[in-house]
């Protein structure tokens, strides 16, 4: 079995869901209709069939545009929320549905960095009480010396000098912050980080910093990455693998190598195309019409028929499968399958 | 002449302990239908630079001295009956957060007609009919039905559609737009910033764009300012900047982006942090973070000047370019 772990993902997303109902309580599900009182409820699909699994080492990293669901994923994953349905496999046991105190192990193991590091730190906390917080509350064996230890260890390693541990966090700038932040994550030794738009809060010569410090630790400590994030061209640079999701359902997944080569899924490359280049002053992007429809009525078929450019009678009626692709890569696409997409436009 | 002259404008706040100077001596033009991108960091002074050019710095800031003409009169000593017409009529100013600058208890035609009435000699439906047209011109589909919605009703990207029809209602000479798609995803952002460079070309608009997106500008601009600790310190045509900028921040600013470094590879980072304003270096503020800083660089206060096609702030700018040149031979 221990030679298994080798090719077993560390994380495996099963037909993940989750619905967020709209409707409350009895009174507010009665809606009156055709002139007869229904009981209805809406709900906000957030999450539709999400399938992905996180291999050893690598670093997923989840893109789309707001609304899209891939917070919601990050948050199921690390066990923030609760899935509708599907399961959540970490190293080979389920995990979505254990209860708090047999979590309690892999939480160790399992940790979150969010996007505001404003907000993801106690104002009243010194540095040093955030940081030792999850040594002792893991650790419950550690002296308090071990504890010390550990925590000016681990800022060292982010480049947060450990006299600065007295301070509390509003003595600090975004970008310091966030090195706390991640220091905090990293200080209980975890395997699995799950990273949600860690960067987009900072400014660029410090979301430079912050990433460099990321693949620093990914390196010494072999970590793995679920990063979220909107920001392509930080994809292309930080991950290994990348899953494009549009309302809720993955598009495409694929190796970054390829998927920025070779983007299949009509929004994949209208999501690359609109990504405003340095050295290019003729932008010629593909215009999508119309807007990202709302994730309470789901439309039929394909949830991104709307706006495409391909779409027949068959994405209007049959939600797409993902299908393996001859280069590796997972598409969701009637077109790509049917091999409707004009050839020169995937050359160019 | 230039439709916008701003010559060493300095910009203070006045704190309860110190008084910070958050511009310093700042001095660029606009031609009529130029588009001149300002790039910085959070903290730079982009958007104050924005705000004052339509005399909006209020206090505890102040303009301590320069002046701003647009079309040869001084914004800085206009009364506020001028400013009114002013402001809206030729130049127009387009924010980050499309909620917030909507009126969200108005609809958007009521703020459409208000604004057009505020200036212009005209009956309701004539404002109206004015309105519509300028709906279309940023593709937003039935808009006489629009004119009865409000705020909430639209997404994101149609708000900012409309904040851009409200800023050409009264065919404005001059667009500054603080962030404009900041806030919005990138296949609207690219949508935006389309419509955008269209209607500023077809009506020969001259646009200020303030952002932090360096590939937006590179794509939206003719001539670019950067800015650090509320100095210029880097201007020239855009794609001088960014294919050979010779500041050694503007350089940093540059090479920090993912694009620019191979995929995996440690990106190259700038040391440190901004200074705060409260707290800036003496001599060149960005000498804590530079490697090429000397003594001089430590010392003294480098004037902005032209090398060649670009005007740089760097004591070490010739230094830097020689250096460059002998690499460039040996390679």
């Amino acid at each position: 079995m221990k030679d298994m772990n080798a090719q077993t993902p560390l994380v495996e997303i099963k037909g993940l869901e989750k619905r967020f109902d709209l409707d409350h309580g009895f009174l507010e599900t009665l809606k009156f209709r055709d002139g007869r009182i229904r009981r209805e409820t809406r709900a906000v699909h957030a999450v539709n069939n999400v399938t992905m699994d996180v291999n050893r080492g690598e670093a997923l990293c989840v893109v789309g545009e707001s609304g899209c669901g891939k917070s919601t994923v990050a948050r199921l994953v690390a066990g923030l929320l609760t899935p509708t349905s599907g399961e959540i496999h970490y190293d080979g046991n389920r995990i979505d549905d254990k209860s708090r105190s047999e979590m309690q192990p892999l939480r160790k193991k399992i940790q979150m960095i969010f996007q505001n590091p404003y907000a993801s730190l106690n104002p009243r906390m010194t540095i040093r009480q955030a940081l030792e917080e999850p040594v002792r509350h893991h650790y419950p064996s550690f002296s308090t010396a071990e504890v010390r230890d550990k925590v000016t260890e681990v800022m060292m390693s982010v480049g947060v000098d450990p006299s600065w541990a007295k301070r509390y966090p509003h003595e600090f700038s975004g970008g310091q912050r966030q090195r706390i932040a991640i220091a905090r994550a990293l200080t209980v030794d975890p395997e699995f980080i799950i990273a949600d738009e860690p960067i987009s809060a900072l400014d660029v010569s410090i979301q430079a910093q912050v990433l460099n410090l990321m693949l620093e630790a990914k390196e010494s400590r072999g970590l793995t990455y679920l990063f979220i994030t909107h920001d392509l061209s930080v994809v292309e640079h930080f991950g290994t693998r990348v899953a494009v999701l549009y309302l809720g359902s993955v598009c495409e997944t694929a190796d970054t190598a390829t998927l920025f080569s070779h983007p299949k899924h009509p929004y994949t490359r209208a999501l690359l195309s609109a990504v405003p280049q340095l050295k290019d002053d003729r932008p010629n992007h593909i215009r999508l019409k119309g807007e990202i429809p709302t994730p309470i009525n789901m439309p039929q078929g394909c949830p991104f028929q709307s706006r495409c450019a391909f779409a027949n009678n068959r994405c209007r009626s049959e939600k797409p499968k993902a299908i393996h692709q001859p280069d590796g890569s997972l598409v969701a696409c009637h077109a790509v399958e049917e091999d409707r997409l004009e050839q020169d436009v995937i050359g160019a | 002449m230039s439709l916008l002259s701003v010559r060493d404008l300095t910009v203070k706040f006045a704190m309860r302990d110190e008084t910070v100077t958050a511009l310093n001596g700042i001095s660029f033009d606009v031609a009529k239908g130029e588009r001149l991108g300002i790039v910085g960091e959070s903290g730079a002074g982009k958007s104050i630079t924005g705000f004052s050019l339509m005399n909006l710095i209020s206090r505890p800031g102040y303009v301590d001295r320069g002046e701003i003409l647009f079309d040869g009169e001084d914004v800085v000593k206009m009364s506020d009956k001028r400013l009114r017409e002013l402001r809206g009529d030729k130049m127009a100013m387009i924010f980050q957060d499309p909620m917030v600058t909507l009126n969200p208890v108005l609809t958007i035609g009521q703020q459409m007609i208000e604004t057009l009435l505020a200036h212009r000699k005209l009956s309701r439906e004539e404002a109206r009919q004015i309105a519509i047209v300028k709906l279309r011109e940023v593709y937003i589909p039935s808009p006489e039905e629009r004119l009865d919605q409000y705020p909430h009703e639209l997404s994101g990207g149609m708000r900012q559609r409309i904040i851009i029809a409200i800023a050409l209602l009264l065919d404005p000479q001059l667009i500054i737009a603080d962030e404009p798609t900041t806030a919005l995803d990138v296949t609207i952002q690219a949508d935006i910033m389309e419509l955008l460079l269209e209607l500023c070309q077809s009506n020969k608009v001259g646009l200020i764009l303030i952002t932090h997106d360096l590939g937006v500008v590179s794509q939206m601009t003719e001539r670019t300012l950067v800015m650090y600790a509320g100095r210029i310190i880097e201007a020239g045509r855009t794609r001088e900047i960014i294919n050979d900028p010779q500041h050694p921040y503007t350089q940093g600013l540059i090479n920090a982006l993912p694009q620019q470094t191979l995929p995996g590879q440690k990106l190259r980072q700038i040391p440190g942090n901004m200074p705060s304003l409260t707290n800036i270096p003496p001599g060149c503020p960005f000498n804590p973070r530079c490697e090429y800083a000397t003594d001089l660089c430590r010392t003294r206060l480098p004037e902005i000047a032209q090398y060649g096609q670009v005007q740089v702030a760097c004591h070490e700018v010739q230094r830097l370019q020689a250096e460059g040149e002998r690499q460039e031979q040996k390679a």
